[in-house]
This record gives C-alpha cells, sequence and structure tokens, in this order.
C-alpha cells in the first residue's frame, strides 16, 4: 500500500497519489496544481526560472526556506516540505504586491517577464533569510537565474530597493511540518514504479538489499536531469534525504564528517574552514538553487570526471565510507574512482560520509576552478592543491585535478618533480614540465585539450605565487571588484 | 542626466512596462499558460542524427502506440511541405535528404509529451550518412551557396590600395549566438469550423505564421488567424523560426481534429530553430600616417546554415554596417552566402550589422595598434562629417548620404564624462605593477542604420477602438517581446486622446484585426506601429474635435483641445467620456485604423546604391576589463555609455533595452560560444553548456545615459529606434579584452570571436605571467 506523498503547497496540505515518482515539481505546479506562474526555461536547473522556495526541518531541528529549482526536483522527494511559489506571495500583503515584486515593477526590473517569477523568488528568499544582503550576496543568490533582457542592473537595483520597504515574511509551518516528518520509511509507489525514503542508515541498507538495482536520489541536480533531459525509466528509486544520519556535519578531533547526504549548503561552513580558496570554489559550485539539493555525496557517488568537489577533497586527503547490509568500509576518496564512470562502489553499498581530516597548519592548500563563466558553469580544469613542507622541502605533494582524465586525478609526475625539492621557482619549472606527463585531457565544448593542459599548469603556478609572493595579486575575480 | 525626453504627460514619462505587476506575480500569460481545450493534444518532432544524409526508407508502424492520435511525415502534407520566409528550402518535414543535424523528419501528435516522445523515437528511419559541408570554407572550396555573391563598392579600391602610404592586411573569425529567449518556441493550434484554423503563436511575425499556416494546409489566409500576446523573449528568433513550430501544430491539428500544442524543450530549441550568423572576415585596408582609411577591401564569409531563410538580407547589413561611423572613400565589400549543413543560421538582434560593425572596428583597432596611435584618435579621424558641417566626408559606400551624424559629439561627452584619458594613465600604472593580472580599455563607436532594407516592409497597421465608456482598446501589428513596445505605443495613444495611461488597454496582436503586417524586427517596432497607431487615433480625435467644434459654434475643430482626461472647444469642456458617448449617442465612428509608411527610402539592388535607411542611431561605450594571464579570465570592470534614441518616449524602457542590448553583445563576443562536433552535432544546446551573461558578469561599475537630442527625421514624437543598436556597444568589451592583452606584451593580438578565457589565453601567446 502506496503512502501518499504529503507536502505544503502554498498554504493547502497536498496529499498526492497516482502521479508518477518521476514527475518534477514543475510538472506538478503547471499541470495538476494550475499554477501557472512558474516557468521552465531549461529543465535542468540551469537558468531559475523555476525558481520556488522550499522549507523543511534542517538538521538542527529549525525549518528555514531556501530556494530550489523545480524544474528537477522529484515530487515524492519534497515529501514534508512547505513550498512556495510566485502564486502565493500576493496572497501575504492582502492582494498588492509583495515588496520584493513591487521593487521589481518600481526598478524596471522586468522585460519580457518570463525569468521574473524566479527572480521574485530567489529574492524574497535571500532577502528573508538575509534581511542585509549586500549586492555580492545577491548575487550569489541569483547566479542560478538567467535574465536575457535587462542586462541585470534593474535587478540588482530591486533588491536593494526592496531592503527599503516594509518587510513581509513568508511564514514557515512548523508544527505542520514537523507532523509530516516521517518516522519510519516513506514508500510511494505506482503500477509500474517504485519510490523508497528511509529513514536511518540500516533502512537504506536493507532496502538496497533488496532493490540492488535502484536509482540511488539524492539532492536530485543530477539525477533529476536523467529524468527530464536523457528521458530515462527509474523503476526504482531509493531517496536518501530523509534520513538524519545521513544529513550530520560533525566536527571532531579528527576532522570533519559530512553525511552523505548533507547539502553543499549545510557543508559550506564547515568545508569553508578547512582552507583558504574553498569559499571560492564553493561559491561557484552550481548555483545557489543547486547547492540548496544538490549533495556532496552526490557530487563523489556519481563519480563524474568534472565534479568540483573531489579535487579539493583528494588534496585535503579525505576519506570515504561506504556501508552496505554487509557492513562498513573506509577508502581514501582517491581510491573510489576507477576509470571514466567507474566507481569502487558494489552493489548494495552507499556512501555514508565524507571525513575530511584536519590540515596541519604547516600544510599549504588551495583550491581553483576555472570555467567559461565564473557562476554556475562546469569546471574547465578544477584543482586542489596541498603542499606539506618540512624544513624548507616539500615532504608531500597532493595536485588533484578534475576534468583532466576520466576520473578525477592526481598529477603522480608533477607531484613526483617536486618531493623532496624546496618550494621554489626551479621547482614549480619541473613539476610544470613534469606535468605533460600526467594528462591527455580531450577536447569538447568546454575547453580544448591543449588549454587544459596549460591551465593544469598555470594553476599550480598561481598556487607557487601565492604561497611565495604575497605581493603579487593573482586571481581576476579577487581584484575585479 | 540631461532632459531629453519627448515630454507630454504622457509620453516622455518612465512609467513601468505595462505588464510589469503581471510579470512580477506569475500572472501574465505566455502560450504554454494558456489554458488549453479539452484533448488537447502534444506534439513531438523527431529530428535528425546526421548533419547529411540520404532518407532510405521511413516506418512509422512501431509508432502507433496507445495514446497517439497522429504521425506525419512529408508526405502527410496536404499543402506546400516548406515554410521558408522568403525563397524556397526550409521543409517542415525533411523529403528525401536531411540537410542538418536536427532537422525534423517527422511528427507524433498524441495525448502527452511524453508518448509523443517515445513514440517518434519508435520510428524506423534508416540514413545514408553523406559528407557534410560544416564551414565556409569548405563552402567556398565547393561553390556552395544559398544565395548570390553581392558587392558593394565605391570608388577605386584596388588603385587606392596601390597608392596609399601604409596598407595591412588581416582576418577575423566572428562567432555566431544563440537567442536564449527564456520562453521556448512554442504554438497552440486548434482547428474550428469550414477548415478555419487558429494559432497562438509565440512569434514576432504573426502575418507570416498566418501565411504559411495557409500554405501547408493548402487553404487560404483568411481561414488562418495568428495570435500573439507577448512572447517570453524573442531577439529575433521567432522572426521566421516560429513558422515551423507553428506549421507542425497546425497540420497535427488539421489531422486529428483536436488543439495541438507543440512546445519545444530547451535542447531542442537549440538544435532546431537558426541562430546569428558566424562570419569569416578577410581584408586589405590602406591608411595615411594618421590611421585614415583610404581605401578598404573586405571580404565577408557568410555561415548562413542549409537554407537561405534571411540570409541574404542578414548578409546584406553585415555589408551595410562594414563603414560603421568611418567615412570610405574607396571600398569594396565582397559577401559570400556560403552554405553549411547547419541549422539555417537566421535573425538576431543586428541582423548582421554587428559582424559587419565589429569587422571595421577590428580593422580600425588593427591600424592604431600598427602606427602605434591611441585608437580613439585613429576612430576620430575617420569620422563620416558631423551633422550641419557637412563637407566631402558624408556618404557611405552604398551611396546613401550621412546626414545625421552626431557621433563625433558624443565621442567627446563619452570621452569626458567616464574619464578616458584619465583612466589610460591608471591603467599604464597598474599594469606596469602587476604581473599577472592586466587591464585594458576600448571606446567605440556605434552608427546603425534604421528601416528595413527591403523598403516593402516599412509599412505598419494599427485599429483604435473609443468605447462608450471612454475607455480605448488600440491594436496593432506589432509584437510584445518585453521590448515595451506596448508601453510605448499606448503612451501615444493616450497622448493624442489627451487621457491617462490605464485608459489605454492593448490586446493581443491578431491577423485579424491588424492584416498583412512585417515582423516586429529592425528596431521598427515604435517607429512604424507608434506612427499607425497614432494616425488611427487622430483620425478619431479629428471626427470628436469636429464634433465638439459643432456643439460649441464658431470654433475650429483645430482648436479644441485633448488634455488632462478633458476635452475643450472654446468656453465648453467635457470630461472625454462625457464627449465620447455625446458622439457615440450622435452617430459619429468611435473606431479607426491607421497606417504609416516610411517615406524618403529606396534601394536599387542591382546597383547597390540607394538610401535603404530613414536615419541612424547612434551610440558609443567605454569598457575596462581585468584579464588574468594565467587562465585567460576576465571581469569588466567599467562601462559607461552615451546612447542616442532621440526625443524618448519612455527613457526607463529605453534605457532598459541600451544596457540589455549591450550585456546580450557583450555575451555575445565573451563566454558565449556555440560548439559543434566533426560530424555536424551542436553539443552546446542548453544553459548547462551555452553561457549566456549572469548577473555577477554585468559590469560593476555600470553607467548609461541618454543623448540630449532629437531624430532629425519626422519619426514618432521625434525619437529613434532602440532596439538594435545598443546590442554593437558591446564591441568596446571585446576591444579591451583584446587591450588588455596587448598591454601584456602582444603587439597585434589574434583574438577572434568569442573572447572566452581559452581565446584570450590563446590570444596572449605565451606572454604576461612572468613572475
Amino acid at each position: 500500500m502506496s503512502d501518499l506523498i504529503r507536502f505544503i503547497l502554498n498554504g493547502r496540505l497536498c496529499e498526492i497519489s497516482g502521479l508518477p515518482p518521476t514527475m518534477t515539481l514543475l510538472q506538478y505546479l503547471r499541470g495538476p496544481a494550475q499554477l501557472c506562474g512558474t516557468k521552465e526555461g531549461c529543465a535542468e536547473g540551469d537558468c531559475g526560472a523555476c525558481t520556488v522556495m522550499a522549507a523543511r526541518i534542517e538538521a538542527d531541528g529549525a525549518a528555514r526556506y531556501r530556494s530550489i529549482n523545480a524544474c528537477i526536483a522529484l515530487l515524492p522527494s519534497l515529501d514534508g516540505r512547505q513550498i512556495v511559489t510566485v502564486d502565493h506571495l500576493r496572497d501575504f500583503t492582502g492582494g498588492h504586491l509583495h515588496p520584493v515584486q513591487q521593487a521589481m515593477v518600481d526598478c524596471h526590473a522586468s522585460q519580457c517577464g518570463f525569468c521574473t517569477p524566479g527572480f521574485v523568488m530567489a529574492i524574497t528568499n535571500e532577502l528573508q533569510n538575509n534581511p542585509d544582503a549586500d549586492d555580492a550576496a545577491v548575487q550569489d543568490a541569483i547566479a542560478g537565474n538567467l535574465c536575457r533582457c535587462t542586462g541585470y542592473r534593474p535587478i540588482l537595483d530591486a533588491a536593494r530597493r526592496a531592503q527599503t520597504l516594509p518587510r513581509v515574511d513568508i511564514p514557515v509551518d512548523s508544527d505542520t511540518l514537523q507532523g509530516l516528518a516521517r518516522d519510519k520509511m516513506f514508500s510511494y509507489e505506482t503500477s509500474d514504479a517504485k519510490f523508497f525514503a528511509p529513514v536511518t542508515p540500516d533502512e537504506l541498507a536493507q532496502v538496497l538489499a533488496q532493490y540492488p538495482d535502484a536509482y540511488m536520489l539524492s539532492g536530485g541536480t543530477d539525477v533529476g536531469l536523467w529524468v527530464t533531459k536523457f528521458h530515462m525509466d527509474l523503476p526504482v528509486i531509493v531517496y536518501t534525504g530523509n534520513i538524519a544520519a545521513l544529513r550530520d556535519v560533525r566536527e571532531t578531533d579528527a576532522g570533519l564528517e559530512i553525511g552523505a547526504a548533507v547539502t553543499y549548503s549545510e557543508a559550506f561552513a564547515a568545508l569553508a574552514k578547512q582552507g583558504a580558496g574553498m569559499e571560492d570554489l564553493l561559491r561557484r559550485l552550481g548555483s545557489a538553487h543547486i547547492r540548496n539539493a544538490g549533495t556532496l555525496g552526490g557530487n563523489i557517488a556519481n563519480g563524474s570526471p568534472i565534479g568540483d568537489g573531489p579535487p579539493p577533497l583528494m588534496a585535503l586527503q579525505a576519506e570515504i565510507v561506504l556501508r552496505s547490509a554487509a557492513g562498513v568500509r573506509r577508502l581514501p576518496l582517491e581510491k573510489f574512482f576507477i576509470a571514466y564512470k567507474k566507481q569502487d562502489r558494489k552493489a548494495g553499498e552507499f556512501l555514508e560520509k565524507i571525513i575530511v581530516p584536519k590540515r596541519a597548519d604547516s600544510t599549504l592548500f588551495a583550491t581553483y576552478k576555472v570555467s567559461k563563466r565564473f557562476d554556475q558553469d562546469i569546471s574547465a580544469v578544477c584543482a586542489g592543491f596541498a603542499l606539506e613542507i618540512d624544513e624548507g622541502m616539500i615532504r608531500a605533494a597532493r595536485l588533484c585535478y578534475g576534468g583532466m582524465a576520466g576520473t578525477p586525478k592526481r598529477a603522480g609526475h608533477a607531484e613526483a618533480a617536486l618531493v623532496g625539492q624546496p618550494w621554489t621557482r626551479d621547482s614549480l619549472a619541473a613539476a610544470m614540465t613534469a606535468m605533460d606527463q600526467d594528462f591527455t585531457p580531450m577536447s569538447d565544448m568546454r575547453a580544448s585539450a591543449e588549454y587544459r593542459q596549460s591551465v593544469a599548469k598555470n594553476l599550480l603556478k598561481r598556487f607557487f605565487i601565492e604561497t611565495t609572493m604575497p605581493q603579487v595579486k593573482t586571481g581576476v575575480y579577487r581584484h575585479a571588484g | 542626466m540631461p532632459d531629453n525626453t519627448a515630454k507630454t504627460p504622457v509620453t516622455g514619462v518612465a512609467r513601468p512596462h505595462e505588464s510589469a505587476p503581471l510579470h512580477v506575480s506569475g500572472t501574465a500569460v505566455y502560450t504554454d499558460d494558456i489554458a488549453a481545450p479539452a484533448g488537447c493534444l502534444h506534439a513531438y518532432v523527431l529530428k535528425s542524427p546526421h548533419a547529411h544524409a540520404r532518407i532510405l526508407s521511413v516506418d512509422i508502424s512501431a509508432c502507433h502506440i496507445a495514446g497517439v492520435y497522429a504521425v506525419m511525415t512529408a508526405k502527410d502534407i496536404p499543402g506546400v511541405n516548406d515554410v521558408a520566409p522568403v525563397f524556397a528550402g526550409d521543409p517542415v518535414f525533411a523529403d528525401g535528404e536531411v540537410l542538418y543535424a536536427g532537422q525534423s523528419v517527422l511528427a507524433v501528435a498524441a495525448e502527452s509529451i511524453d508518448i509523443a516522445r517515445r513514440a517518434a523515437h519508435l520510428a524506423k528511419v534508416e540514413y545514408e550518412a553523406l559528407p557534410a559541408i560544416l564551414d565556409v570554407h569548405e563552402a567556398m572550396k565547393q561553390q556552395k551557396f544559398v544565395g548570390d555573391p553581392y558587392v558593394m563598392q565605391t570608388g577605386d579600391t584596388d588603385a587606392a590600395l596601390k597608392s596609399t602610404p601604409h596598407k595591412l592586411s588581416g582576418m577575423l573569425d566572428i562567432g555566431g549566438q544563440d537567442h536564449f529567449y527564456l520562453e521556448g518556441q512554442i504554438a497552440l493550434a486548434t482547428p474550428h469550423e469550414n477548415g478555419e484554423m487558429h494559432c497562438w503563436s509565440s512569434t514576432q511575425h504573426p502575418s507570416e505564421v498566418q501565411h504559411l499556416i495557409a500554405k501547408v494546409l493548402a487553404i487560404p489566409d483568411h481561414n488562418v488567424t495568428v495570435e500573439v500576446r507577448r512572447m517570453g523573449g524573442g531577439f529575433g528568433g521567432k522572426e521566421s523560426q516560429a513558422s515551423l513550430i507553428a506549421c507542425v501544430a497546425a497540420l497535427l491539428a488539421r489531422k486529428t481534429g483536436r488543439a495541438v500544442k507543440f512546445r519545444l524543450d530547451r535542447d531542442d530549441d537549440m538544435m532546431m530553430t537558426g541562430k546569428r550568423h558566424a562570419l569569416h572576415i578577410k581584408y586589405d585596408v590602406g591608411f595615411d600616417a594618421q590611421g585614415r582609411i583610404q581605401a578598404l577591401d573586405m571580404l565577408q564569409l557568410v555561415d548562413c546554415g542549409m537554407s537561405a531563410d534571411l540570409s541574404n538580407a542578414i548578409a546584406d547589413r553585415a555589408m551595410f554596417h562594414a563603414d560603421n561611423c568611418y567615412y570610405l572613400p574607396h571600398a569594396r565589400i565582397r559577401s559570400y552566402r556560403c552554405f553549411t549543413h547547419k541549422v539555417s543560421n537566421t535573425a538576431f538582434r543586428g541582423f548582421g550589422g554587428p559582424q559587419g560593425m565589429l569587422a571595421i572596428e577590428y580593422v580600425v583597432d588593427d591600424i592604431a595598434r600598427h602606427l602605434g596611435l591611441p585608437a580613439d584618435a585613429v576612430r576620430r579621424v575617420n569620422f563620416y562629417d558631423a551633422m550641419g558641417a557637412r563637407k566631402d566626408r558624408a556618404v557611405t559606400h552604398y551611396g546613401m548620404d550621412v546626414e545625421d551624424c552626431i557621433i563625433a559629439d558624443i565621442f567627446d561627452k563619452l570621452g569626458a564624462s567616464s574619464d578616458y584619458q584619465k583612466r589610460l594613465a591608471d591603467i599604464d600604472a597598474f599594469n606596469a605593477e602587476n604581473c599577472i593580472l592586466k587591464r585594458g580599455i576600448a571606446m567605440t563607436p556605434v552608427k546603425f542604420g534604421i528601416s528595413f532594407t527591403l523598403t516593402m516592409l516599412n509599412q505598419a497597421g494599427a485599429l483604435v477602438h473609443v468605447y462608450k465608456d471612454g475607455s480605448v482598446q488600440l491594436n496593432h501589428g506589432g509584437t510584445e517581446m518585453g521590448q515595451g513596445l506596448h508601453t510605448k505605443v499606448s503612451q501615444v495613444v493616450a497622448d493624442v486622446f489627451g487621457i491617462p495611461f490605464d485608459r489605454v488597454r492593448i490586446t493581443a496582436t491578431n491577423t485579424s484585426k491588424v492584416p498583412n503586417t512585417s515582423a516586429t524586427a529592425a528596431s521598427s517596432g515604435t517607429d512604424l506601429n507608434g506612427k499607425a497607431a497614432e494616425a488611427a487615433a487622430h483620425t478619431i480625435r479629428g471626427r470628436l474635435a469636429e464634433f465638439a467644434a459643432q456643439q460649441v459654434g464658431g470654433i475650429a475643430p483645430q482648436d479644441v483641445t485633448f488634455a488632462d482626461g478633458r476635452v475643450t472647444a472654446g468656453t465648453q469642456s467635457w470630461a472625454f467620456k462625457e464627449l465620447v458617448n455625446l458622439a457615440y449617442m450622435n452617430r459619429i465612428s468611435l473606431s479607426a485604423n491607421g497606417f504609416y509608411k516610411t517615406p524618403k527610402i529606396f534601394w536599387d539592388r542591382a546597383a547597390a546604391k540607394g538610401r535603404p535607411f530613414f536615419y541612424f542611431a547612434y551610440g558609443a561605450s567605454v569598457s575596462e576589463v581585468m584579464i588574468d594571464t594565467l587562465t585567460g579570465e576576465y571581469k569588466i570592470l567599467r562601462a559607461d555609455i552615451l546612447h542616442d534614441v532621440g526625443r524618448s518616449i519612455n527613457p526607463a524602457i529605453d534605457i532598459g533595452q541600451i544596457e540589455g542590448g549591450f550585456v546580450q553583445g557583450a555575451g555575445w563576443l565573451t563566454s558565449e560560444e556555440l560548439w559543434w562536433d566533426a560530424k555536424g552535432a551542436l553539443k552546446t544546446h542548453a544553459p548547462s553548456t551555452y553561457k549566456i551573461p549572469t548577473a555577477r558578469d554585468v559590469p560593476t561599475d555600470f553607467r548609461t545615459a541618454l543623448y540630449d537630442g532629437e531624430n532629425a527625421e519626422d519619426t514618432v514624437y521625434k525619437s529613434k529606434a532602440v532596439g538594435e543598436p545598443p546590442l554593437m556597444l558591446g564591441i568596446s568589451v571585446f576591444l579591451a579584452l583584446r587591450d588588455a592583452v596587448a598591454r601584456a606584451g602582444v603587439k597585434v593580438p589574434k583574438l577572434f570571436a568569442p573572447a572566452t578565457p581559452e581565446a584570450v589565453l590563446r590570444a596572449l601567446d605565451g606572454h604576461g605571467g612572468d613572475i
């Protein structure tokens, strides 16, 4: 007997049955719910026309709204949430425009208007959580929203102007959300598809043992596209997002333990402490909407060669814990990636957590991302570097790259050229030369092989400059205001 | 900012877009939001996987799964299998041969889009792959064109090139651009009685969609009604490209007898519809020691894709703009309209003008770098003579007198307001201190010709009704795609009647209200439709004035005034609605149509001489950038714009067009890279791979001002067209990047468009980054 999908949509409790578990929230809104304010611009979480606010009880016990892309959020994964769409905002202002909406009108921030509901929701969400958001914070909040008409200046003006208008918050119905929370596995079935959302790791292990071919779903920022772009059938889906034990971030003496279902946003603050430069990278990983849904665990588990998580985590010697009904094993993250799209994950196994050891103060660390566009772009090259230097000599080097091979990969020859040497122009030059033997990257729409190779080397040079020549300015985005 | 608005109580006011409150609350209705009729089916098109192939067989027997209502191929089309706008060659469904990867082969109508998609992929289509032409050089080798080569020339270019003191040759590749309107292509067709068809279409050209639906269905135009309330962006991408979508929907609707919606998802939209043309430019230029051009020989190889579409007019406009603001005493512009096995390229904001303008700006930049002269000085010595001081340097290479040139004044004012000279010194100082990061700057002008270059298209109609309660309904042939056309035209009509803006309601553009319209394109929307609507409103106003004068007696109709919601004739005054009601009771017609055609223009295509443009719109921008010589990444630090819109009808809307155009132009020349694989399949077909600017990519410091002036010609309220010209302000970003590369040590950088970080790093050619 299938459970009903239950969530609060625009203040009303919805109980859903009979719809495919792969239906997206956007399809539901524009179809059965007849709420057409939310738009489809891309169906892949890259344009933001579908931005809505969604709240749930988070790991800290509080409920808060976060912006998400409705176009790639699968309906049953929203069980237990509160969702607010653009259609609902005026209900809190007696039918008048919400201050963000009014500011958008006043500042001429809409032209064709198709992206506008998404911007309204992204900005409303940001100002509700961060009432004093400055331009940079607003830019972060709308980094996943594309506008083709205005050139954005009036939209940024509107966010500023909205802060001067009387504030209208959209309340979270925490009591109802508490009541909707599941204390045992949520099972949703239709005639040809099943969706399971266990609440403990043991339940997860059991359901995977029962359905070894199940598709694992976490934030859905990748799996959502398998549905909307590749039109794959996913007959059995197991969702990890309701497992409290996988949603924890713990700081221990040894380091940081990040549950596999922790979203990027939730892991953000803790990870940013792992090293200067980490924050710059995390700000550019997807968009705010993607980071509010996607998980670091998913970024690792899907084995993409261009995920931005693995290079810095490998440089930091992160380990992962894999679990199944048969037991638990722990391995260095870099050993997880075997070949293109082939990971060391056995049937029935799942990623439980990522362990990031504390970095010694003497370790030099940095991580960089290079892509065509600053915001929400997939890396041409992503690098994570760590050097351990003892009495002037490099004792260990970890130069880890994404975008350079079929998996995230270390530059072994370049590392070897550094180890046992002082960190000088000469050792840098030797490492850059040696790197030619490390990679034969591919050419594709993101970058040519030649560019990847040059940038991989030049990023190491940048690392050298930043660690040895503090007077030299590097990184255009840091110095361009 | 100087007050250069066309101020009346209603015009010249920075009022919000007429739909702004609807946009922000999600209640503005786009085609996909229209409640579909009961039983509405959904269409899906099967696309060719090959760039060029012979279709050996098509077997659709497996497509008829549950929920499928119709499967159509080329042979099922009752009328003509062609949706080309001008010249033939754009089949609805490929017939015997596919000419690009993404071409439609067959369509399915089913209860849901999922069923339609599944069913379409069950078709068995056998192809024999054939060699494909994937770039202009191969097209030139095989002499495959979609139109005849064309030349515009003046003087004796060969002789002048021989005698000139300095000479340079060069080349430039200019990439295309996807429109990336946020609302993808869509149509909803509903069959009606007696062979009639109604179609909601997201189109800039309802009359053409109407005509083409009639053509594929083999019915008269009067059986077809096409409507569009608004588009979620157009930018030229819905001028001719909307027709295929609407015709597929109409064909399936006719076949099934049910309403059919056909909406392209983003990937299909980007693979199936045309883009801005890529161009390859080669040039020889002769000039004197000041950089003054004496002769220019420019070759433009235009990548048109697999059909003519609008390519001939677009390629013409690239030639028309090969002078930009510069007098060319001897010039020969040669254009080849190359056939390639790619989607047929189409209209995109600027319509070829941007490519022609970038080419000449690159040439002028090369001249300045070659001579070691400041680029802004070289630009100045080449400007056409200023309006009011015309001598011998005021005629274009196509024989048109440049009567309204104000670019030197714009350059002076912008140079001063942007602190251009001082910033050059600041940049030098910064670059001297920094080895990794380098700054660059460029100031570039824009002169853009306003009118459809096909003279016939410069006509428009409008229909105005005044109801008994004094409210006004307005219709015209233009379409609203976000540019604020409906707002501006409503302001004009409200102004004619002297009534508040909200007493005028504009309705969906509808081919049954105003017939035989031109596309809303060529920046012409307000010029043409504003004048037509003004004329219609004046017809009714004239009747009301005459009636009011009769009521009072002893007063001439032209002395009756319409202001502040009142009509005043001598000592008598009525509220507008009172007079309207009185006029109705006295059987005065309260409805009128209006018509406008642009005066003065003509074009002799055979001679390549004439006056294709009613006037020119001008503007200039200064962009400053910073590049990272290790990665090629960059940021626009500051942009200053001074742009000429004549007397502005709505300064907020005009500034919106200017800033939005600048950012779109900057996107075209920086991060927006179209990338095809070796087999001719487009791999950048979604925002995950095709990168338009985000909020963070706009200049950190962004200053826009309107030039204080008015149109020298008699346009609506002395305003100027603003849709396309500002896009070309983005050229300054590209040339600022090139300047930064040069300042890193490359004398004449080979930076081609788009200047992605990769292209910048390549142009640096190992320079910069010395530590």
